[in-house]
């Protein structure tokens, strides 16, 4: 009888353990939040934004790049490389992209924040990372971009470069 | 405890005298004895077929320029070889020795769960034939590496499925293994042999056992996601869906780190088997021992992003894995010097087993010695990915993990077939197989640290000296284990007849049993003192 | 027999190296001492573990070599029977725990220093696609494809009949370097396109992933002129093994001047559409589109690989039908390895491929196709 009851316990373990495998994705997530790894950067409201304080004595460089991914047939860049800004203080950018296809496209840009620790300091109240883009044959869209830098930010840090990388999603709507 | 212990035995479920004639034996088979044949044959047989791949990538290498393959089916090579030799020789050959020795060393009739042992093992042929039948299909086998990282691995043709799948039966094969020998161990032990009694070999396949119990569902997990990721729309690793290639690394890692001491820890239970006995002198620190292979069980569970130093990890992260890991140095230095003080003012003598344990400590403290080096972070921005690591691992694991299970394999043959094995053949396979695995590896480390990436079927000529060495090695290390096959055969065949204890300096109930062990032992159980 | 004296050599000559220490500084043998600070910090790193490794190794070898040549049974030694020491458990626990953290508070150190990428004067942008490098330098605007070398590739070709060894630099050199003024901190934003790739230059002790869809950051300030090779160091496929990185560390006026040079090349072909082409000019430049970007799938030669990648020379596609052809390159053929190469390649360079590949072997077609044609296939 002992032995029943302790080998059925035994099966209960792996069966847990493959669920703690899938577990793990929402557990990174949060990791990845807390750490700012992988550039997931913070979004708030407007309103929040509003009532952060501005930082006069301090000027943060802030870089804007893009990329492409395999297959993305789009020409998609930012409208200026970089700006110079007071942490606290509410900024508006752009990018362009232009569909190089005869089709409908839509495609998704994906954020990224280097250093990995300035993510979490970047908050964005509006960007067109937030949805998914759709494009009509050869269209070209500026897509806006509203971004507060924390005054929080650590001090060693005097530049944050954001990027983007724009997927074509097509298949993945089909 | 002996041949005539076993005629009192009745077993409802078959003819209680010996095995069912015919190869339905072998099919229908619920004894631990005929079951670990069967493992042992099968990793015997993958370890050829791993090996002839090893002799394809080392045949490419020769010399710099493609001359026999392209790389696309160099890089499946590379993927098959390793999956071969994980999955197909080291674990399977580690389950046959505990299905054929656990029950004898603590005292217990066969193995808890004698129809599911027969599962286990069956599977593996069918998921192992999946598996190898991808290499036929339209776009090749996998070619992403046996750590199948993503994308990379998403690019794989109509192998993916299957390749997914045999993962799978390969590891709810080793799980149901692994929980048999728990449910053995727990439940089946001889009155009196209490945990701190039962040998060492138990002792390292209990926390392997628990290891395998808990990663390899893991593993199964993340492969799945892989598999659903491809076919079914979700995102767990692709960015445009909010998904993370990098998560994948970490998943696998936290199954594949564990899964590195899987692969060691039987090892060091063998050789803490061999050495006493061939010194004549018990075992120096036995519960220091058995301490530190369940620290090392438990500390592989946080070390894992060792392995992708490189990924950008933010600096906390960094230096926590690199902490960790350098400790493992700790647990696996006491269990080296407790071997040396095992041979310490014993009374030495050299047969086969013996030569492979002592082997296995100095290439095994070598490779543990790169290991410490690859765990320093900033340096191994300079090591990762390249040759060096591929000394490395081969050095844990070939004068490792092999000659562990080579040296159990000497060791136990007599009790196994009652013949004794040719003394010199043994004796030639060691030494020629010592020498060519340290020309086939050593060079590797060179050529590593000079810059030569792993995984690459074709190399800047400065490499060209060492990657010649080292093909020379392999093909010498890759003939002189027909040796082992050729030794054992005959002795099976015949010899001269072994006695029951075997080897002078042997301790432990399974050399109580007469030599060949009879079919069924230890019914009614012993009791131990 | 020759080769086998040349191998023993080797061996005895590597165990020699092994046991005289100074030679461990060569090149081929050890790590590379490299040109940067960080470079030459890991190397001292490397080897001081090396030597607390190799004391180690003697003591705990030496004790295991005492007892096998004193302690066996045929000197007629009785064995001891001592098999526990709390004390000696204890001391060989705590003595490596101490040597370790000896090691990994430098270490770490270390480690802090290389993660700032503050303060960088100029910033390159890497991008990996299979198989090859796109640099871009966001200061000022240079922006190009580094792939392998036409040489190497037409050596490593299977068949080719070339020696590797004559060939300068085999599997270790690209058509476009990557150029970096000396004395000035470099930031690196490693990205991929496709797989992960990784970044490496050993001379520099850098090493990272480039991962689609997110950007990962490296720094390095070179003290050196000269050239610095490496490789992609993260298996990305069937090309892992070549797509290799040249880096040309140059004074900070040569760098000036050669990236007036770069942008002034950009403008004339960012007007190439313009203007009227030369057949010599196309294959020209056909030949060089197509060592970069086509060779690694159909081959220098033009016939592909049976089965995997279709022959140009001979196919009727290219024999006939211009427009397909020129579609293929610009879109790409889904579900196949063939990428769509309207974003990488500009009209000249499209115009020219297609040029050559009508022209080349044994397609003896004649025909030109210009950059305007190209240009209106885009728009179309």
């Amino acid at each position: 009888m002992k032995k029943q009851i302790s080998t059925r316990h035994l099966f209960i373990i792996p069966i847990a353990m493959f669920g703690f495998g899938y577990l793990m994705v929402p557990i990174y997530d949060v990791f990845c939040d807390l750490t700012g790894l992988n550039g997931k950067t913070g979004s708030i409201s407007e309103a929040q934004a509003q009532v952060i304080s501005v930082d006069e004595n301090r000027l943060i460089k802030v870089e804007f790049i893009s990329s492409l991914n395999q297959g993305a047939e789009w020409e998609f860049a930012p409208v200026v490389k970089s700006m110079m800004v007071n942490p606290g203080r509410s900024y508006s950018t752009s990018y362009t992209a232009v569909n190089q296809l005869d089709m409908e496209m839509v495609g998704q840009a994906i954020p990224s924040v280097s250093p990995g620790k300035a993510a979490s300091y970047f908050n964005k109240t509006e960007c067109f990372c937030f949805n998914q883009q759709k494009f009509a044959a050869n269209e070209e869209k500026d897509m806006p971009l509203t971004f507060v830098v924390d005054p929080e930010l650590p001090d060693d840090i005097s530049t944050v470069t954001l990027s983007y990388t724009f997927f074509d999603v097509n298949s993945r709507i089909n | 405890m002996n041949a005539q212990a076993t005629d009192a035995h009745h077993d409802s479920d078959h003819d209680h005298h010996g095995p069912a004639p015919g190869l339905m034996r072998w099919v229908t088979t619920t004894n631990h004895k005929d079951i670990g044949t069967l493992y042992l044959w099968f990793s015997l047989i993958m370890f050829f077929i791993g090996g002839l791949m090893a002799l394809v990538i080392r045949s490419e290498l020769f010399q710099p320029g493609l001359q026999l393959v392209d790389p696309h089916f160099f890089n499946q090579m590379t993927t098959m070889h390793a999956l071969v030799m994980i999955f197909g020789v080291v674990m399977p050959a580690f389950v046959g020795l505990a299905n054929w020795m656990l029950p004898m060393m603590i005292g217990a009739p066969d193995m808890a769960l004698p129809r599911m042992n027969n599962w286990s093992f069956w599977i593996l042929p069918f998921g192992f034939a999946m598996m190898l039948s991808t290499l036929l299909m339209e776009g090749g086998g996998p070619a992403a590496g046996w750590t199948l990282y993503p994308p990379l691995s998403l690019q794989t043709g109509d192998a993916f499925p299957f390749l997914i799948f045999s993962i799978h039966l390969l590891g709810v094969s080793s799980i149901m293994g692994a929980i048999n020998i728990v449910a053995t161990i727990m439940n089946l032990r001889a009155p009196g042999m209490t945990f701190m009694k039962m040998p060492l070999f138990v002792w390292t396949w209990f926390i392997t056992a628990y290891l395998l119990i808990a990663v390899m569902p893991v593993l199964a997990g993340a492969v799945t996601m892989l598999l659903t990721d491809k076919f079914f729309g979700t995102s767990f690793f692709d960015a445009a869906g909010g998904g993370d290639p990098v998560m994948f690394q970490h998943i696998f890692w936290f199954f594949g780190h564990p899964e590195v001491y899987i692969l060691i820890l039987p090892s060091f239970g063998l050789v803490s088997e061999i050495i006493p006995t061939f010194s004549r002198k018990r075992l120096f620190g036995y519960s220091s021992m058995v301490y530190a292979t369940a620290s090392i069980a438990f500390l592989s569970f946080i070390v894992w992003a060792h392995h992708m130093f490189t990924v950008g990890m933010p600096l906390a992260g960094e230096i926590f894995f690199m902490f960790t890991t350098m400790l493992i140095a700790v647990p696996t230095g006491v269990k080296v010097f407790n071997w040396v003080s095992t041979m310490w003012r014993g009374a030495m003598t050299f047969e086969t087993p013996m030569l492979f344990a002592l082997g296995f400590v100095v290439m095994f403290t070598i490779g543990g010695f790169s290991g410490l080096m690859l765990a320093m972070t900033p340096i191994d921005f300079q090591y990762h990915d390249t040759y060096f690591v591929v000394a490395h691992f081969h050095y844990v694991l070939v004068p490792g993990a092999i000659y562990g299970i080579i040296g159990g394999v000497y060791y136990w043959l007599p009790k196994w077939t009652g013949n004794m094995y040719s003394e010199s053949l043994g004796k030639m396979h060691f030494w020629l197989s010592t020498i060519f695995v340290n020309v086939l590896f050593f060079p590797m480390h060179f050529v590593g640290l000079a810059g030569m990436p792993r995984r690459i079927p074709d190399y800047s000529v400065q490499f060209a000296d060492f990657n010649q060495i080292a093909t020379i090695g392999a093909f010498g290390f890759g003939f002189s284990q027909i040796l082992l096959l050729v030794l054992v055969v005959k002795c099976i065949r015949g010899g001269e007849k072994a006695t029951d204890q075997v080897w002078e300096g042997a301790e432990g109930l399974e050399w109580t049993v007469s030599s060949p062990a009879p079919y069924h032992t230890f019914s009614p159980q012993p009791v131990i003192k | 027999m020759n080769k086998i004296q040349r191998v023993m050599g080797i061996l005895f000559g590597g165990a020699l190296w092994t046991a005289t220490g100074p030679a461990w500084a060569e090149w081929e043998l050890n790590l590379t001492e490299g040109v940067t600070e960080i470079s030459r910090e890991v190397f001292d790193m490397h080897m001081t573990v090396m030597w607390i490794c190799f004391w180690i190794g003697v003591i705990v070898f030496g004790a295991m070599a005492i007892s096998i040549v004193k302690h066996r049974k045929s000197k007629g030694v009785t064995p001891a029977t001592f098999h526990e020491s709390t004390f000696a458990e204890i001391l060989w626990t705590i003595i490596p725990f101490v040597i370790l953290i000896s090691m990994a508070f430098p270490a770490a150190k270390m480690l802090i220093k290389m993660e700032d990428t503050s303060d960088a004067e100029i910033t390159i942008k890497v991008t990996g696609h299979q198989w090859k490098w796109e640099y871009e330098y966001l200061d000022s605007g240079v922006k190009f494809i580094s792939s392998l070398h036409a040489d190497s590739r037409e050596a490593a070709t299977p068949g080719s009949g070339i020696d590797p060894t004559t060939v300068d630099n085999y599997l270790l050199e690209v058509d476009n370097p990557v150029v970096l003024p000396t004395g000035k901190k470099v930031r690196f934003l490693l990205t991929s396109s496709d797989v992960i790739h990784a970044w490496w230059i050993p001379a520099f002790a850098i090493k990272k992933d480039a991962i689609p869809g997110f950007i990962n950051e490296m720094w390095t300030v070179v003290d050196e002129e000269g050239t610095y090779r490496g490789q992609c160091a993260e298996l990305c496929g069937r090309q892992h093994g070549f797509m290799p990185i040249v880096v040309e560390a140059r004074s900070e006026a040569e760098y000036d001047e050669w990236v007036t040079a770069q942008l002034a090349a950009a403008e004339v072909a960012a007007s190439s559409a313009d203007r009227e082409w030369a057949m010599d000019e196309l294959m020209e430049r056909g030949e060089k589109v197509y060592g970069t970007y086509c060779a690694a799938c159909h081959q220098a030669n033009g016939n592909g690989i049976a089965g995997v990648f279709p022959a140009l020379n001979g196919s009727p596609m290219v024999l006939e039908d211009i427009e397909g052809h020129i579609n293929i390159i610009l879109n790409g053929k889904p579900g196949t390895a063939m990428q769509a190469f309207a974003a990488q390649l500009n009209d000249a360079d499209i115009a020219a491929v297609v040029t050559y590949e009508r022209n080349a072997w044994e397609n003896e077609t004649g025909e030109i196709i210009q950059p305007a044609t190209v240009k209106s296939m885009r728009i179309q």
